[in-house]
């Protein structure tokens, strides 16, 4: 039996939707290895040197592998329209269909873009309860991601599976292409080197490039993590930090905030995390970055032109840890900012320039913290990025230009089942657990004027469920000595095991795992997300959508396509 | 077998004086037994091969292993341990007492390319 001819696979992939004028990488990899005489690729039937105005390079047996390769880096096409791609070689054959759109006179001058990492219906219906508090089945007020006019379904699915992750899914955000799981800013083709994948041009390098805009990048995560290194990055391997800073350098957002300082450091420095010699806090300042390492210096940093804010080595602590319980790594760095604190920051930097500002604002530790089925972490980051949106809602509303998006990137699995209550009767999990009219509400204090009960320690507790896990011991309980460490390396290499120390809390349920057992966290889901928005050009967002959409709604909003 | 482990008690808190954005600061406690024998407790990371040379001694038992898992991290103090001879190590997440001589400064392992500041060379261990 033989089997059918493999045909060529040629990036952008069938489907593409491409701004008009925005860079992209073709390549096409012909099985078998043929010769370049023998590999034939057109464009709408033309040599696609001509339609994109660049000469190809063929490269037989790529990286020493059976197939050959035909690229054009850099290409654009600016004229919208259908555009048929064929690849041929002997009989195999294949071909794509490109759309590239245009988007008409810009409505908006300014993007903020919001990504409530892994924030699920449930994180944000908690985040409702916590922070504006029930009353016979009545809020008592609204969160400002939910007040307002847009809202559209999201679906998050990546080119190789259902269920992506933050690189990927930030990415569609951030160039408008789909990729597969790790991947930044590039297709997933068959390149040894992560860095040398078909890539596709960002935002940031968009506006900056056409359109001379601000960029801010600002984030809770360590800076060089998927959904930030998605606004500069192209990589197959998001974990690729040292060079992810590289490429911060490169696009120069005039505004950058987070943690993960080490990457920044010279290897030589103790508590560096570079494989060399550069100093990239040294590269930045001398570009003119004034560089922040507390909410102190940050507050004294706004008349800065360019801001580089670096404030923890890893992950800036979460809200309640910050603000409440002082675990994490708040005795190491006691005077980290808010995401409110960086987000006015950044409106003030970013506002100066008259040809306007994209700025992603990310809360990124509601994924984290949902990993490690900490749902009350989560939720307070949640609010927390509630308070950052409704700084951008102010801002925003003062001007009518500017187009405010709210939007996870992906799900987790989680729900909102009832209420543990300590004053229910027995002694396990389940004899605790009321479920319907049995839970009724929580007894949470009202909320401060940030928005945050006090406490979360309370003998009425929302129960919130994790619908993948590995095996853990389930407390029903927050987490007052830091952040949940469900499971710990097993004894066989690559697997996990339950955390004993929470197995001995009273009341414990020692849950038997459902994931894989390397797994040694929850895993993200492959619910659709809730998208919302406000200002010029958000009524484009409505019904269901991909997540690539959401690019091209911010193009079409601010114009991007070169006027025919 | 009984393995003496001399030298003076060294612990995990002692390390560093600060943990900053622009790099951390030994302690002067670290610096003044640089190239004298130690004894250190701590955890052995889940390490690399079965048998071997070197492993990292780790505060507290890690929850992942970062040489498996590229999204997995070392945390801050760490300390690299060169046994004087290779040795079957134990499973990851082990209590173990280590005695060698304390070595400070950047070094990068010509095998690995693993970046260091605090080491203990010459070293022998046993399950504490």
């Amino acid at each position: 039996m033989t089997l059918p001819a493999q045909a060529q696979t040629i990036y952008p992939l069938n489907r593409a939707e491409i701004l008009a004028g925005a860079k992209f990488d073709l390549k096409v990899e012909f099985p078998g290895a043929p010769e370049q005489a023998a590999a034939k690729v057109t464009i709408n039937g033309q040599d696609p040197a001509a339609v994109l105005g660049k000469s190809a390079t063929f490269v037989p047996r790529e990286d020493g592998g059976d197939y050959s390769a035909y690229w054009i880096r850099d290409a654009n096409i600016t004229k919208p329209g259908k555009y048929t791609i064929e690849a041929s070689a002997g009989d195999r054959k294949a071909s794509v269909i490109w759309e590239v759109y245009d988007t008409g006179a810009p409505k908006a001058k300014n993007v903020i873009l919001f990504v409530g990492d892994g924030m699920s219906v449930a994180h944000r219906t908690a985040a409702r309860i916590l922070s504006k508090g029930m009353v016979e089945g009545r809020y008592g007020g609204e969160l400002a991601m939910d007040d307002m006019p847009h809202m559209a379904l999201v679906s998050t699915a990546g080119t190789d599976s259902i269920v992506t992750d933050s690189a990927n899914s930030a990415s569609s955000y951030t160039t408008g292409h789909k990729s597969c799981v790790n991947a930044l800013g590039v297709y997933c083709a068959r390149n040894k080197s992560t860095l040398d994948h078909p890539k596709v041009e960002t935002i940031s390098e968009i506006v900056k490039r056409m359109r001379g805009m601000s960029v801010g990048v600002v984030t809770n995560t360590e800076i060089e993590d998927a959904t930030p290194a998605s606004m500069v990055a192209h990589t197959r391997r998001r974990s690729d930090y040292n060079d992810i800073v590289k490429m911060f350098f490169d696009v120069q957002p005039d505004v950058m905030m987070g943690g993960g300082s080490p990457n920044f450091l010279p290897k030589s420095t103790a508590g560096s995390k570079r494989g060399d010699e550069d100093n990239y806090l040294s590269k930045f300042e001398a570009a003119g970055y004034k560089l922040a390492t507390t909410k102190t210096e940050l507050a004294a940093a706004s008349g800065a032109n360019k801001l580089l804010g670096l404030f923890n080595t890893g992950n800036v602590d979460g809200a309640l840890d910050r603000f409440f319980l002082k675990k994490g790594t708040v005795d190491k760095f006691p005077d980290q900012p808010d995401l409110t604190d960086q987000v006015r920051a950044s409106l003030d930097i970013l506002s100066r320039n008259d040809k306007g500002f994209v700025l992603m604002v990310e809360s990124g530790r509601i994924d984290k913290y949902s990993h490690s089925l900490d749902w009350e972490r989560a939720v307070y980051d949640t609010i927390m990025l509630d308070n950052a949106v409704k700084i951008a809602k102010d801002f925003a509303s003062a001007r009518n230009d500017t187009l405010v998006i709210v939007v996870p990137d992906h799900a987790h699995p989680v729900a909102i089942i009832g209420g543990y209550d300590d004053n229910r009767p027995g002694q396990l999990l389940r004899d605790k657990l009321g479920v319907y009219n049995a839970a009724g509400f929580p007894n949470y204090p009202a909320p401060n004027a940030d928005g945050y009960p006090d406490k979360v320690d309370v003998s009425r507790r929302i129960a919130f469920a994790f619908g993948a896990f590995p095996d853990y011991c389930d407390t029903g309980r927050p987490y007052l000595e830091g952040e949940n460490v469900p499971a710990v390396a097993g004894a066989s290499k690559e697997t996990f095991v339950a955390n004993e120390k929470y197995c001995t809390v009273p009341g414990a349920a020692r849950r038997t795992g459902n994931l894989p057992f390397d797994a040694a966290q929850g895993v993200h889901s492959g619910d659709d997300v809730i998208l919302t928005a406000m200002g010029p050009g958000a009524e484009q967002f409505r019904g269901r959508v991909d997540n690539i959409r959401v690019f091209r709604v911010m193009a079409t909003a601010l114009g991007l396509a070169p006027t025919q | 077998m009984a393995l003496a482990l001399d030298g003076a008690p060294l612990q995990f808190d002692q390390l560093y004086k600060s943990f900053g954005i622009r790099g951390y600061e030994l302690s002067d406690a670290l610096l003044a037994l640089k190239g004298k024998q130690v004894v250190m407790r701590g955890y052995m990371a889940p390490p690399l091969k079965p048998e071997s040379h070197f492993f990292v001694l780790t505060g507290q038992p890690l929850a992942l292993c970062p040489f498996c898992q590229s999204d997995a991290d070392w945390p801050a103090d760490i300390v690299v341990i060169y046994l004087r001879r290779a040795a079957a190590l134990v499973g990851g997440g082990d209590p173990v007492a280590v005695s060698g001589r304390l070595d400070v400064g950047s070094w990068t392992d010509p095998e690995t390319g693993f970046v260091s500041q605090i080491r203990i060379v010459d070293a022998s261990f046993r399950r504490s």
